[in-house]
């Protein structure tokens, strides 16, 4: 066997902490061949992005190697000069980070800051370099490459941003790349684009990479090998499809469960409408318009599903049906009542009966409180209780969302991400409310936690009558939680109907757009992928270009939405 | 490991505890014979006068002490009425927004513009130098850093997405104020407090000891160092013992604030 390119070898990463030394990564060996690409997948908290940034030869602050080595190319990366690491990082390892928008500098043009990396590293002439970037953005399928080099990183959008990112990476020619979660913050329908786009390229250039993620499906189409990490140690390890198509460690067949629990069929009766939104219109400012004549029902004790990508909307619906956002025209009815527009003109009684959970439970929690302060308050705020029987059904909510009451004292920085949620759920809760707005809930969260905390979602629902409008950009969700179905697109529903009709064919061009989009772990999705979009990208189909090629600048409505 | 991180802390709190024993006591806790005898002209450390004596022969310590009455009063005064100023136009603009934050955001940008102790000399010497004038030109000066603080954190908690949570459900502006925005700022704010009693005592010491602080005959830090300045001309001690002390207590005051912010942090309570 040849030498491996990259090989960590017994590596064990401590970091201190206030309750003494915690490993982060525990005894890894893996080993890179040139040419290779290795996935590394787990949840938060798995140690991936440490083994990530370890590849490189750095350790994040606080941290350091207790045991084991990691060797490129002969050389010991944790002992090794810091002077020397320089002419390495860059140059035979490169970096792709999740966030390429926070990794470009504003004020440089895009090629000026590709041409950065490569001039520390290529003696060729500018013309060379420039001919080398230019190939580059073509290969990564950016549109009129000439232009693209001129551009300033605000003036494309975040699926080019992160080809962009991937063609500096690439540019020095390395041996190795680390892709650090590359398409986490992209849209489904963009991220198949970004897929494709880096795979064909890490192909052509014959690099070497370790690609870094937590959705299973991505990184079985990425990698000939994956590893599956668990809390800094490895579950499992081998070549893609075996770990996919045959998983050894009952952790990697939990994983690729997620989601594909059989879709019970629904009761469709009609139930009593509760919520009603006709003509709905509203906009930022006098003249941009974000939502345009929405119509929508949520019936009592049911599951409306409100799916688009960023951009869509959405989130916009969720504000003004909260009150938090003035509408300019249309009607919004709960119960048959009209509902006043601003919070401000809505009674306690109405406050009550319509509660929100947030993205994410990180900002929607106050650090300052205890869990028992968070859920009680509304409890003692809208029954006006005596504060024994406060505590009580504090209590009682807690087991609700399947707590332990003891985290009633904890303040919500000691609770994990999931903990997090299920405490806003409880929130929402204690209101006894009739409708729960959820944006995007399930989003900040692992696979296996979301799945988790989408089952408490529709438990709660069947045993309190609680109604939900859910909205979310993953397919994949819709499909466990829903009962009715609106896809938006552009401020618009272009397709509404119960879940089984929607997500079933015929289909809307943008539903199977984004139902193509859905990364799945099946052998050759991500080319099949790519041919159904081709074919719905046809204008004479759609009305829509959605080839992510087209250099187009953010719509305001991308930049606007929240 | 813990108690060596909190060391400087800690002889910090020992040696401002004892500067406020000592201040708070006064010169009657000197021994009569010590704060009554007239010696010579900046003795050095000796026996009788345990720091030495001014330029008019008088003791050293007691007139320390009784000059740190009247310099931490003020600089405490000072610091709590600038805290209370910032405090209120700060939540004032960060709430209503529109016109009036712009209103008062200009008006401090134009304060925070002006050279302070330009401005200070100026103001004092026109009008004469008195405390109630020297406290209100100080509130001018330097309640303006403190706004700037309140508006801007109070901005950033109010669009946190569980003040939203709060305004759903029908709260008080009042009790969003105090019970979600309040406990998140205790600690930038308390350090805030700190760091504004610096800055008073620095700038009632500075215009002291420009003579347009404190009116003599009444004894201040800044106006002792400038009494005795001339004393450093033959190599006497004499100036630097009040200098000292006024370093002595903002050093501590400033390390206490520290602890407090990282200690803070530590926990993950609340945001530094």
């Amino acid at each position: 066997m040849a030498a491996p390119l990259l090989e960590m070898l017994g590596l064990t990463i401590r970091a201190r902490s206030r309750k003494g030394p915690v490993d982060l990564v525990r005894n890894i060996s893996l080993r890179l061949d040139p040419g290779e690409v290795l996935g590394l997948i787990g949840e938060s908290g798995a140690g991936k992005s440490t083994l990530g940034l370890a590849a490189l030869g750095h350790l994040r602050a606080g941290c350091h190697a207790a045991a084991g080595q990691v060797v490129f190319d002969g050389i010991d990366l944790l002992r090794t000069p810091h002077r020397l690491l320089r002419r390495i990082r860059g140059g035979s390892i490169a970096y792709v980070a999740q966030s390429a928008s926070a990794a470009f500098n504003p004020s440089f043009t895009l090629g000026a800051q590709i041409d950065e990396v490569l001039r520390r590293f290529d003696p060729a002439s500018a013309a060379q370099r420039r001919r080398r970037i230019l190939a580059l953005l073509e290969r990564l399928g950016l549109p009129d490459p000439e232009t693209f080099f001129d551009r300033f990183p605000h003036q494309v959008s975040g699926g080019q941003l992160q080809r962009a990112m991937t063609a500096m990476a690439l540019a020095p020619s390395p041996r190795v790349i680390v892709f650090d979660e590359p398409t986490t913050a992209l849209d489904v329908t963009t991220q198949l684009g970004v897929l494709a786009t880096m795979r064909n390229a890490i192909r052509a250039e014959g690099v070497a990479a370790l690609y870094i993620s937590h959705d299973l499906a991505i990184v079985s189409q990425m990698a000939d090998r994956i590893l599956v990490l668990r809390h800094g140690a490895e579950v499992e390890a081998g070549p893609a499809r075996q770990v996919v198509e045959q998983p050894a460690a009952p952790y990697t067949r939990r994983l690729l469960q997620v989601g594909a629990a059989p879709i019970a069929p629904r009761d469709t009766g009609d139930a009593e409408v509760l919520l009603s939104v006709q003509g709905l219109q509203a906009g930022y400012g006098r003249n941009f318009r974000v939502l345009h004549d929405i119509d929508l029902q949520v019936r009592r004790g049911r599951t409306l599903a409100v799916v688009g990508e960023s951009g869509s909307g959405k989130s916009t619906l969720a504000r003004v049906i909260a009150g938090l956002r003035p509408a300019s025209a249309g009607r919004i009815s709960f119960e048959g009542q009209a509902l006043p527009p601003a919070l401000g003109q809505r009674n306690r009684e109405l406050l009550r009966r319509i509660q929100m959970v947030f993205q994410s439970p990180d900002t929607s929690l106050n650090p300052a409180q205890t869990v028992g302060e968070i859920i009680g308050r509304p409890v003692a705020f809208f029954f006006n209780l005596p504060r024994a029987e406060v505590k009580r059904r504090v209590a009682a909510l807690l087991e609700a969302v399947e707590l332990d009451v003891s985290l009633a004292d904890r303040r919500s920085p000691a609770l994990s991400g999931g903990q997090k949620q299920r405490v806003a759920i409880a929130r929402a809760l204690a209101a006894e409310p009739d409708l729960i707005l959820c944006d995007e809930v399930t989003s900040a969260l692992d696979p296996l936690v979301a799945e988790g905390v989408l089952a408490l979602l529709d438990r709660l629902r069947r045993e309190r009558g609680v109604s939900y409008l859910f909205i979310t950009h993953d397919l994949g969700v819709v499909r466990s939680i829903a009962d009715d179905i609106v896809v938006m697109e552009r401020g618009r529903i272009i397709e509404a109907g119960p879940r089984d009709v929607v997500l079933a064919p015929p289909w809307h061009a943008t539903t199977e757009l984004l139902l193509a989009s859905q990364p799945s772990t099946e052998a050759g999705w991500l080319d099949s992928a790519l041919e159904r979009r081709r074919r719905l990208a046809d204008p004479r189909e759609t009305g829509r270009a959605v080839d992510e090629g087209a250099l187009v600048a953010p719509s305001p409505a991308a930049v606007a939405m929240p | 490991m813990t108690a060596l991180r909190n060391l400087p802390m800690l002889v910090s709190a020992i040696l401002l505890a004892l500067v406020a024993i000592a201040v708070l006591a006064g010169p009657d806790a000197v021994p009569a014979a010590m704060r009554d005898g007239i010696g010579d002209p900046w003795e050095g450390f000796g026996p009788l006068h345990l720091l030495g004596t001014d330029q008019l022969g008088r003791d050293l310590l007691a007139r320390l002490l009784e000059g740190g009455r009247i310099t931490l009063a003020l600089a405490t005064m000072v610091a709590v009425l600038c805290f209370a100023v910032g405090l209120g136009l700060g939540l004032l603009a960060a709430i209503l927004g529109g016109a009036v934050d712009t209103l008062l955001s200009r008006l401090v940008d134009v304060t925070m513009a002006l050279p302070p102790l330009i401005l200070a000399i100026l103001v004092v010497a026109m009008l004469g130098s008195s405390i109630p004038v020297l406290v209100i030109v100080l509130v001018v000066l330097e309640s303006p850093r403190v706004f700037r603080l309140v508006r801007a954190l109070a901005m950033e908690i109010m669009t946190e997405d569980f003040v939203t949570a709060a305004r759903l459900r029908g709260e008080g502006l009042l009790w969003i104020l105090a019970r979600e925005v309040a406990p998140n700022a205790v600690v930038p704010l308390v350090a805030e407090l700190a760091l504004r009693f610096v800055f008073a005592l620095l700038f009632l010491s500075s215009l002291s000891f420009l003579g347009l602080g404190v009116p003599p005959p009444q004894a201040d830090w800044g106006g002792m160092v400038r009494e005795n300045a001339p004393a450093l001309g033959f190599g006497l001690p004499a100036p630097i013992v009040p200098a000292a002390v006024i370093a002595l207590v903002a050093l501590s005051v400033n390390q206490i604030a520290d602890w407090l912010v990282t200690a803070s942090g530590r926990r993950g309570m609340g945001r530094g």
